[in-house]
């Protein structure tokens, strides 16, 4: 069983890179590997020239990741935390940081709240401070922004841009194929393991990925047979609900509605929702996901 | 080596068992005098250790010693499964520890739980009986030694099991018997034949032993061995340790 098959990336410095593909594509595993979480058979991996095996001392200083899922130590709190973890680092007074920190993320009035009593916003932040108290040059968030609700979710990427023009090299794995648009400039998109496609943000969306919406429309009565524009372009069609895919551009949603109404349907439902990862892993390979 | 790291981990462990005493050091030691005062009043009088020593005075470094081991295996092996199962040692593998840092950070910090808890044990057993001291140094060197054994054996035990029911198993069923039917509340010499050479297989046989000369200048066998077989013992385990954590085994997946 191989995770990951030949992956060969190289992250610059000062970028901010985005890995993107769905759940199991592989992200958290290649993010493990880097981070020296995961072991591997075969291949090298370096963070700024340090070997994550050999020299993992010095590798490890200078990446900060933020993991996927939640976790806490429950008997401490806050700033006991942010200590903790600088000490594992090898800093003894590290408080102004930790403050600077506190402050960035809005945790300044729970330093001294338990772990157990925070939100679970709260925690996502506390864990972010603790991937930044050795100041690290390179980020690395997995999947930061999951479950997080959307006010959250801006100042997240606030803060996150904030850090990338401070110049810290920022990786960021996600399944929202619009907040790697947000954010980042370089793509790769993983799927079963492999790179299945690596380029900068505006050429991917230049070669039309992401550049489609999905479109529901429900009618009154069950449709019959469709207008032929429409046809090349129905994703799903059941009973009175039809699922059509239209480019951003060139179709019109409006003409779309209009051809129906034409055969007599009565629309009482439709609703439009951009592009997601599903639909770009459509346009690159040309085959539905299992 | 990244001292500052190590002792951060050294002091985050003590500070984790620091923070519920009731549990990790008054808990055992109530225990340890429920012991005390059965046994003592059941057996006092009736069971013949070594010649001249009350069986209270006996029994007490022989308590001392069990609370110890138990304790010790307890600490460390408790914070690691609790970290595994609730995923916050990620943050720990995340940094630059190295594996042998990591080793002795659990390992001292189980030693600090195991031999505070056998302080206390000591200072409620002088309240029965006047113990006395005929070798101050074996006594500390058996209970350094046999809590860094119990440490590492707990890192072991955490590091292999996946749940809170298989540490269980493994104390249960390994640690408990073992402390139990090692001669804390007889002298071996007492036992039938059979049962005494099987004794001799029991590691914690040794520790108690050799503690317990520390305090009478008795005990069943040489003290001298009984210090190799635990420093022995605690270099086996050392190495099995120190090649789990270097390999990732069960940690870094």
């Amino acid at each position: 069983m191989h995770a990951l098959k030949g992956i060969d990336l190289t992250i610059e410095r000062g970028e901010f890179f985005g890995l993107l593909g769905q759940n199991g594509a592989g992200k958290s595993t290649l993010i493990n590997i880097v981070a020296g979480l995961t072991r591997f058979d075969a291949g090298r991996v370096t963070v700024l020239g340090r070997d994550v095996r050999t020299d993992y001392r010095q590798a490890r200083r200078l990446i900060g990741v933020v993991p996927q899922e939640i976790s806490f130590d429950p008997f401490f709190n806050v700033r006991e935390v942010l200590r903790i973890q600088s000490g594992y680092f090898g800093l003894r007074a590290n408080d102004a940081w930790i403050d600077e920190l506190l402050t960035a993320l809005m945790l300044n009035e729970k330093a001294d709240t338990n772990m157990r009593a925070l939100s679970g916003g709260m925690k996502r932040r506390v864990m972010i401070a603790q991937a930044l108290v050795h100041k690290p040059e390179v980020v690395v968030l997995d999947e930061p922004t999951a479950g997080v609700d959307v006010q959250l979710r801006k100042s997240l990427w606030t803060f996150i841009n904030k850090l990338h023009r401070e110049g810290h090299t920022i990786v960021l794995t996600t399944h929202y194929l619009e907040e790697a648009e947000a954010l980042c400039g370089r793509i790769a998109i993983l799927n079963r393991g492999e790179i299945a496609a690596l380029d900068t943000k505006a050429r991917l969306l230049a070669r039309g990925i992401g550049h489609t919406r999905r479109v529901c429309i429900t009618t009154q009565d069950p449709l019959g047979t469709l207008p032929e524009a429409l046809a090349p372009k129905v994703l799903r069609q059941e009973g009175n609900q039809i699922e059509l895919q239209l480019d951003k551009t060139a179709d019109s949603v409006i003409a779309a509605l209009d051809a129906l109404r034409s055969r007599g349907a009565v629309i009482t439902d439709f609703n439009m929702e951009g592009a997601d990862l599903e639909d770009v892993f459509v346009e690159l390979t040309g085959r539905e996901q299992p | 080596m990244n001292l500052t790291g190590l002792y951060t981990l050294f002091y985050k462990e003590v500070l984790r068992f620091g923070k519920v005493l009731l549990q990790t050091l008054i808990a055992p030691i109530i225990t340890a005098l429920l012991y005390l005062l059965v046994f003592g009043q059941v057996f006092g009088g009736r069971v013949q250790v070594f010649g001249g020593v009350s069986y209270t005075a006996f029994l007490i470094p022989g308590l001392v010693m069990m609370s110890l081991i138990q304790n010790a295996f307890a600490n460390s092996s408790s914070s690691l499964i609790q970290s595994k199962v609730t995923g916050n040692l990620i943050f720990v593998m995340l940094t630059p520890l190295s594996h042998l840092e990591f080793f002795l950070a659990f390992v001292l910090a189980a030693a600090v739980r195991g031999m505070l808890v056998g302080t206390g044990v000591y200072l409620v057993g002088t309240l029965f009986v006047a113990l006395p001291i005929h070798h101050l140094g074996f006594i500390l060197v058996f209970a350094f030694l046999s809590s860094a054994v119990l440490g590492a054996t707990g890192l072991i035990a955490g590091i292999w099991a996946e749940k809170f029911d298989q540490l269980a198993g493994f104390q249960n069923f390994i640690i408990l018997p073992l402390s139990f039917l090692s001669g804390v509340f007889y002298s071996i010499h007492s036992l039938p034949d059979f049962w005494q050479k099987l004794s001799r297989f029991n590691p914690f046989f040794y520790m108690i032993d050799g503690f317990r000369y520390g305090f009478l200048g008795a005990s069943d066998i040489a003290p001298s061995f009984s210090l190799l077989v635990v420093t022995l013992a605690l270099a086996a385990l050392t190495g099995l340790t120190l090649l789990m954590l270097k390999t990732g085994y069960k940690l870094r997946d």
